[in-house]
């Protein structure tokens, strides 16, 4: 069990920088999920941790040593990577023991070390299979029994689930989140993607282009995103953003309208804002109300195209000023494309963000 | 274009090959069946007499291995004659062959090798020894090339597989003599072989000051082979770093990061990464080297002409030797089909040995 620090960690590429001056603690036995777009920098911040990166600047410290320039064997550490890495001319047992039989631990403790992995991943009868007889699953399932008999300080998981089909991965994902329970280890894991990040972390960090966006638990995220980036990015179907003018500004709301929204008076929690100025209007699908009435409704459009899923319908509308806005409604509801509708929402639910930049946090 | 008459028109297609066909069955698979045929005729290039088909008289002859037990010469009372340096005195297997009955089957065979057992000695006669000789030289050869050419090989893969500044050019260097004909590169080496004035002997001579004597490594009955096995092998092994090369990019790198975390060392990680994941290339290199090695030719013609005391003979050369040389296709024809069977049974051997047994 360890603690985890990182503080000004930065990586180069030649001239081009890829991770810009990263800092996170991350407490003992927490599960803490990197999210963030493809080449975003979280494999490598995930690798640097592991030791397979070099560290250009910084410190990492676990358990408060600083193991920046320390061999990965030595950091206490294991790994699951995406294409599982086991290695195919070893049989499940030969896998999972691998680091012990490397370490020339005595083969009674090995087999028990092994045999304990196994049972707490329910895999004892594949112990005798070769990886080629192992579905895709079961193949990362060795993986992550490999890292268990390590018994590390750290678990680090790059994008473990990305080569498992969507039932797998759900499956797999429930597994993962158990087996922290379990062990009560540290983890940090890397995805790209939110619905494994808000299921199974403790804290989900943000990053993009090198740089983290926002550190805090899935529902902080959620509810109070730090910027228009971190808003567009966890949900789905993604937020709506609404271009609006600023009518007028009190210390703390703004009254916000456009053609197709009826002036609103909605928090402004992230940027301080003007009167006059053009904004963006943060409103997540699955708070848009339908109304029949067009009059009680406050925004406005045409719908053009209505997907019905049966737990909800997801409704594309396309606004009076011709902007794209999708409403995901609870229940299977129809309706008729080319029809007028309204929504209504509630206001303390609306982000405002400023139209400036794109979005992100940017050094 | 895929519906052009090209590529539907079967005809077409056989037509296109028949010259390749053609080729390949006038100069490959013809003469392969006609060397088993002319191993059972006596068949000579050019010869008056009729062709005469003698079954497997010819391979009796070359095969023919015995190994006889010859007493020491007594003198009336009994005592083992021995001449003035105390050396026990035998009697010559000619004269036995022709006067004892019992070694009347040796007639017209040599010894090829003896040693000394108690009073008596042990002989190893043949009927062909310079057959004998030559399948020694060759199998020799195989020995010490086949595990030398593929070691260096994988060694010199594993050193051009790093990503250095530059490494292409050291992977062309070491490529280069196999873009060269053999014939050429035996012609050089010819050179640095030189017992006079070599480059081998002038770069030991300067490193030693004059210590290391001057070796005529060609001429020398106890350096010959060996001078050539070295020149083979550095002929031959960029060709086989570059299979092992691309084995060795076969394995993906997550697993050497895998055994980094897991704590193995650098020839761990070799030992249990890369070495199964080259299994498949190591077949293939084997067998390639040994078959090219029992092919031995082109060196022996050009540098020793299978001198000095025959210490360089090799099977390949013997067969052309024989056929071409002394018109004696049926005896080069049993030489060929001798060292098909041979090569056959090895890498067959070779391919059961390295079979994979997981599944």
């Amino acid at each position: 069990m360890a603690t985890l620090s990182m503080s000004g960690l930065t990586k180069r590429f030649g001239d081009i920088e890829v991770i810009r001056g990263v800092d996170i603690d991350i407490a003992d036995g927490e599960f803490v999920v990197f999210v963030g777009p493809s080449g975003c920098g979280k494999s490598t911040l995930l690798r640097m941790i592991a030791g397979l990166e070099d560290i250009s600047g910084g410190e990492l410290r676990i358990d408060d040593h600083l193991v920046n320039d320390m061999q990965p064997r030595d950091r206490g550490i294991a790994m699951v990577f995406q294409t599982y890495a086991i290695f195919p001319h070893m049989s499940v047992r030969e896998n999972l023991g691998f680091g012990l039989t490397i370490a020339k631990v005595p083969k009674a403790e090995k087999e028990q070390r092994v045999m304990q992995a196994a049972r707490i991943l329910q895999m004892e009868h594949l112990l005798d299979r070769r990886p080629s007889q192992l579905s895709g699953g079961q193949r990362q399932r060795v993986a992550i029994g490999r890292a268990i008999v390590r018994e590390p300080s750290v678990f680090l998981f790059d994008e473990p689930l990305s080569n498992l089909d969507a039932a797998l991965r759900m499956d797999m994902r429930m597994e993962i989140g158990k087996l922290h329970e379990q062990l009560g280890a540290t983890m940090i894991y890397v995805t790209h993607d939110q619905v494994e990040a808000m299921t199974l972390a403790d804290r989900i960090v943000v990053i993009k282009d090198g740089i983290v966006q926002q550190v805090g638990a899935p529902m902080e995220l959620y509810h109070q995103p730090a910027n228009r980036f971190v808003a567009g990015f966890i949900g789905s179907p993604s937020m709506n953003f609404l271009p609006v003018e600023v009518q007028s500004v009190d210390h703390d709301s703004a009254l916000v309208a456009s053609t197709s929204l009826d002036a609103v008076r909605v928090p402004m929690r992230v940027e301080p804002l003007k009167s006059g100025d053009q904004a963006l209007l943060g409103l997540r699908p699955q708070y848009l109300v339908p109304t029949n009435e067009q009059d009680a409704g406050q925004l406005h459009g045409t719908l053009s195209l209505v997907e019905r899923l049966g737990s909800e319908t997801v409704v594309d509308v396309n606004t009076r000023e011709n902007t794209r806005l999708v409403a995901a409604i609870a229940d299977d509801r129809t309706f008729e494309t080319g029809t007028e509708i309204a929504f209504t929402f509630d206001p303390n639910r609306a982000h405002l963000f400023s139209a400036a930049g794109d979005g992100a946090l940017n050094k | 274009m895929a519906d052009s008459k090209l590529t539907r028109s079967n005809r077409t297609g056989w037509l296109m090959s028949l010259p390749g066909f053609t080729l390949v069955a006038l100069f490959i698979i013809v003469p392969f069946f006609f060397a088993f045929g002319l191993s059972m005729t006596n068949q000579r290039l050019v010869s008056p007499n009729p062709t005469k088909y003698v079954g497997l008289e010819n391979y009796r002859q070359m095969l023919d291995i015995a190994l006889v037990t010859l007493q020491p010469e007594r003198d009336a009372s009994g005592t083992v004659i021995r001449d003035d340096e105390g050396t026990i005195q035998y009697p010559r297997l000619r004269r036995l062959s022709r006067s004892d009955p019992a070694f009347e089957r040796y007639k017209g065979m040599r010894e090829w090798f003896g040693w000394q057992s108690g009073e008596s000695h042990k002989a190893v006669v043949v009927r062909d020894p310079l057959f004998w000789i030559a399948l020694r030289n060759t199998l020799l050869f195989v020995l010490v090339v086949a595990p030398v050419q593929g070691g260096i090989a994988l060694g010199l893969a594993l050193l051009v597989n790093q990503k250095l500044r530059g490494i292409n050019a050291f992977r062309t260097i070491y490529f280069m003599p196999v873009v060269v004909s053999i014939v050429v590169v035996s012609l050089l080496w010819r050179f640095i072989y030189d017992g006079n004035d070599g480059l081998l002997n002038n770069l030991l001579d300067t490193l030693s000051f004059g210590a290391i004597p001057g070796v005529d490594w060609l001429g020398n009955p106890s350096t010959a082979l060996g001078a050539i096995m070295a020149m083979s092998i550095w002929q031959a092994v960029g060709f086989h770093m570059v299979i092992w090369l691309s084995g060795l990019q076969t394995i993906s790198p997550t697993l050497y990061e895998a055994a980094d975390i897991e704590g193995a060392s650098k020839w761990q990680a070799f030992r249990y990464v890369t070495w199964p994941g080259l299994r498949n290339t190591a077949v293939l290199v084997i067998i390639v080297i040994t078959m090219q090695a029992f092919a031995l030719f082109a060196q022996i013609d050009v540098m020793t002409n299978g001198g000095p005391l025959d210490s360089t003979q090799s099977l390949v050369f013997q067969a052309v030797e024989r056929g071409y040389g002394k018109q004696d296709i049926s005896g080069g024809s049993v030489i060929s089909v001798v060292l098909f069977v041979l090569v056959l049974a090895i890498s067959l051997v070779q391919r059961w040995l390295t079979r994979d047994r997981q599944n």
